[in-house]
């Protein structure tokens, strides 16, 4: 199976039209980064980049760039992987060097969009950061489900649920741990009745997942609505705080990014790489592919289906409902109506972008949390793009990447299916 | 039967003459074992129903405090505070969307023409309600019957609810006969580029259409925040409000105000009717249903299953789109950020509950725009909030979606025959 799947990647990555499509994509976003990031930009002008984060304690000096060489560079750069990959191709190592144009291209951005004005680059990576982290754990929870083989597009209301009921307990017992174990046991129970309803009585998995949409919805907008709105007692759980990892802090620049926030970014990276380790190398992982790739061929030899996807789905549906603590115990600190505002479907979207893996949906989380990130400092620095365009971009991005136009994201073969032992 | 392992039909190519003949020279079954399964098809339904609006009840109860109260005095005492509590609310529920009799009556029994029409408003009321209902829950019926899950029903209405209010206000000095039939059909128009999108994608590259129509929800909201705070913005308003359409393309409201009830609401059924003639009496609706019940008999036929998939995610759209331009030319009159609530996800539950057929979604339809309406007055009423409406949905969706749970309930007998269901092929694409 596993070697099916590889086999299917390399297949897929190394046929010529894709090959082309990818190179013309290359060309394309140099051609952008020549033709429109440079109009406008004189040879005297300087995107300044702030690089201390706020709370920063090793500070830098602001970083001037020469607009317009940086620009040159990109350009450069980007023409000429479009140009190696139309010629030669860059096999196995497209995926890399695609990521590397991505990023590249966004940079060209900034150096245009901060032309003769001053960015926080810091500040825009870490809300970047932050952004990314709902996301990144509807992506996992989801990540959990389909490896086994259940489509899971209720991850939005598992989020919505254990936001709810994270608040409610913190406020009640006053205590946050308490009120993040309520909001995973409420992911878990959420994702009991997907279970339920998709696995024992074969309900279609949309459906189901629909279910438990409408279900969420209701139940925490009734709850929010009757209790919570009179009584702002039971609506004010407090934060977790942020505290510095002690030594890694001091590092310039990533240092009070990455190593001075609050309990949920930590839990993501560990989440990441468990998971991460969990799914490829270890006997569970295989167990849990084999179900989501080729349920019979695993029930032959010993595995039990039904109950490996049950226990997916339920860590799926706890994944989520840490997600969903997120929202209230991580971010806000209260419950609004509908505050998840569907993090839980770009989470599902960051899956697929990210190809059904924990890192490469964590990436593709990064990049949809930049886009959240950047439109909302679009009005500050003055650039014509209407910031809901922005917004518009993981989605059309995913559309794309679904498409297969650029690489070819693959799912589960059994995706979706329901499993009937005969 | 031989089923190759991991795949959820026998291998579909060898056979596919076999399963279309089967098709084609099905016999009709005996009258009398028709009546039957009549009988049962309708069972499930109303249970579904009856077993969300109990549940409903002890929700209600349970998360009622003064209830609590009650039982903190006596258990007879709380027994009969919970039945209070539930009587009050769905009392309400019932005279908010159909009507107080005792109004009802007194009106009647003056002759006044006026208080007779606002007597019979909440009854009114739940028929406006449950137009844009109908529109959404026949477009994703049609996209069942072709075999493509249409989860974009939200997305699709808001672009035709954009599209018409264009063609509403920025169009002036037509007649009303031409200028609401366009701004209609610029409604549909709009949710028929909406589909057809995803539609495209799925059969060109196989892309799922449920990941793509929940990305084009998004990019739908998206846009008309954007169409809203800028291009088709109500000149001098601060708030993010389009324009009012002309007079000329409102829906022609039957009684006087503050009575809403119009020209919608028998649109929405004439579609109805439409969808019906289209799936089973035409050629090309038996091609879609074909298509949907087995894409792969269908292609042995010589039907295009590409277009036939984009026709009816195009269609789908259209009605979604309807949907939309109903509701801004036959209630609001402008177009207006997030004025629809969650039609799309109820769409689904309604072409479900209703079998996808046309006759079973106006009846579901008509119900789940019975409960919205009336809900609101509960929840002014009662102080149960509005949301316990979607409670009720999702427990009856479940209840349609797994009628074992329904039959374990109530004992009833299972159908010799599997039910059909809506099947789900894998993500990304499998051509």
């Amino acid at each position: 199976m596993a070697t099916d799947t590889a086999l299917r990647k390399h297949v897929e990555v190394s046929s010529p039209t894709r090959r082309i499509a990818m190179g013309l994509v290359f060309v394309l976003l140099g051609v952008i980064t020549l033709l429109f990031f440079t109009r406008g930009i004189t040879s005297d002008m300087r995107s300044t980049f702030g690089l201390n984060a706020s709370g920063s304690i090793t500070e830098l000096p602001p970083w001037p760039v020469h607009s317009l060489t940086a620009l040159y560079v990109i350009t450069a750069f980007v023409l000429g992987a479009g140009a190696y990959q139309l010629v030669r191709g860059f096999k196995h190592r497209t995926n890399l060097i695609l990521s590397l144009v991505v990023f590249a291209f966004v940079f060209g951005f900034l150096v245009w969009a901060a032309a003769d004005k001053s960015l926080n680059l810091a500040g825009l990576v870490s809300t970047t950061l932050s952004k990314a982290v709902p996301i990144t754990f509807g992506a996992l929870s989801g990540i959990l489900c389909e490896r086994a083989g259940v489509v899971n597009i209720g991850i939005e209301g598992m989020m919505l649920a254990g936001a709810l009921v994270g608040a409610l307990v913190g406020s009640v017992t006053q205590n946050l741990w308490l009120g993040l174990l309520a909001a995973m046991l409420m992911g878990m129970f959420m994702a009991l009745i997907h279970a339920w309803l998709s696995i024992k009585y074969k309900v279609n998995q949309i459906v189901s997942g629909t279910v438990i949409n409408i279900f969420a919805t209701g139940l925490t907008s009734y709850i929010s609505a009757k209790f919570l709105q009179s009584n702002e007692a039971l609506n004010n759980p407090g934060l977790f705080q942020p505290f510095n990892i002690p030594g890694l802090v001091n590092i310039p620049f990533f240092g009070s990014i990455l190593f001075r926030n609050n309990l949920f970014v930590y839990m993501l990276f560990i989440f990441l790489i468990v998971l991460q380790v969990a799914l490829f190398n270890t006997r569970w992982g295989l167990r849990v592919r084999a179900v989501g790739e080729h349920p019979k061929a695993a029930d032959t030899l010993g595995i039990n289906v039904i109950r490996t996807r049950y226990l997916s789905v339920m860590l799926g549906g706890l994944m989520a409902g840490f997600g969903g603590a997120y929202f209230t115990l991580g971010s806000v600190g209260r419950f609004d109506e509908v505050m998840t505002a569907g993090r839980g479907f770009i989470g599902l979207a960051a899956m697929i972008f990210g190809n059904w893996t924990p890192f490469g949906s964590f990436g593709a989380g990064l990049l949809f949390g930049f886009a959240d990130a950047l439109a909302t400092r679009l009005a500050i620095l003055r650039i014509p793009i209407p910031s809901q365009f922005l917004l518009m971009a993981p989605y059309i991005a995913t559309m794309i990447v679904l498409a297969g136009v650029v690489g070819r994201s693959q799912g589960p073969a059994a995706d979706g299916v329901p499993y009937e032992k005969e | 039967m031989d089923k190759r392992p991991g795949e959820q039909s026998p291998d579909p190519r060898a056979d596919a003459g076999q399963i279309l003949l089967q098709e084609v020279t099905d016999p009709t079954p005996p009258k009398g074992k028709a009546r039957r399964s009549y009988g049962r098809m309708v069972a499930i339904p109303l249970l579904a129903i009856f077993s969300g609006l109990v549940l409903g009840a002890i929700f209600i109860a349970v998360t009622s405090q003064e209830v609590y109260a009650a039982f903190g005095q006596s258990f007879g005492a709380g027994l009969r505070e919970a039945w209070r509590t539930i009587a009050t609310a769905y009392g309400a529920l019932f005279s908010g969307s159909i009507g107080d009799p005792a109004r009802i009556a007194a009106a009647l029994s003056s002759g006044d023409s006026a208080e007779i029409r606002r007597a019979f408003n909440p009854f009114l009321e739940s028929l406006v309600a449950s137009t844009p209902y109908i529109f959404a829950g026949l477009g994703v019926a049609l996209g069942f019957r072709a075999g493509v899950f249409n989860i974009g029903a939200e997305g699709q209405l808001f672009i035709g609810a954009a599209t018409a209010a264009y063609a509403g206000y920025a169009i002036k000095g037509l007649p009303t006969i031409i200028h609401l039939p366009l701004a209609m059909l610029a409604g549909a128009l709009g949710g028929a580029v909406w589909g057809f999108i995803p539609g495209w994608l799925k059969a060109k590259t196989g892309g799922h259409e449920v990941i793509n129509t929940i990305m084009m929800n998004y990019i739908a909201f998206r846009l008309s925040d954007w169409l809203l705070t800028g291009p088709m913005k109500r000149p001098g308003s601060f708030n993010p409000i389009s324009p009012t359409i002309e007079p000329s393309a409102m829906l022609p409201r039957f009684f006087g105000e503050p009575i809403r009830f119009h020209l919608g609401f028998f649109i929405a059924l004439a579609m109805a009717y439409v969808v019906y003639w289209f799936l089973f009496k035409t050629t090309w609706g038996f091609d879609l249903r074909t298509v949907g019940a087995n894409p792969f008999a269908a292609k042995y036929a010589g039907m295009n299953v590409s277009r036939n998939t984009i026709a009816a995610m195009a269609l789908s759209g259209a009605l979604c789109g309807m949907a939309g331009a109903n509701e801004v030319l036959g209630v609001n009159y402008n177009l207006a950020m997030a004025f629809s609530s969650g039609y799309g996800f109820d769409a689904i539950a309604l072409a479900l509950l209703g079998n996808s057929h046309p006759a079973g979604v106006v009846l579901a339809s008509l119900l789940f725009g019975t409960l919205r309406n009336g809900a609101t007055r509960m929840q002014v009423t009662s102080n149960v909030p509005i949301d316990i409406i979607s409670i009720l949905q999702a427990v009856i969706l479940a209840f349609i979606a797994a009628p074992a749970i329904i039959r374990t309930i109530y004992r009833l007998r299972a159908p010799s025959k599997t039910e059909g269901a809506v099947t789900l092929s894998s993500w990304g694409g499998n051509k």
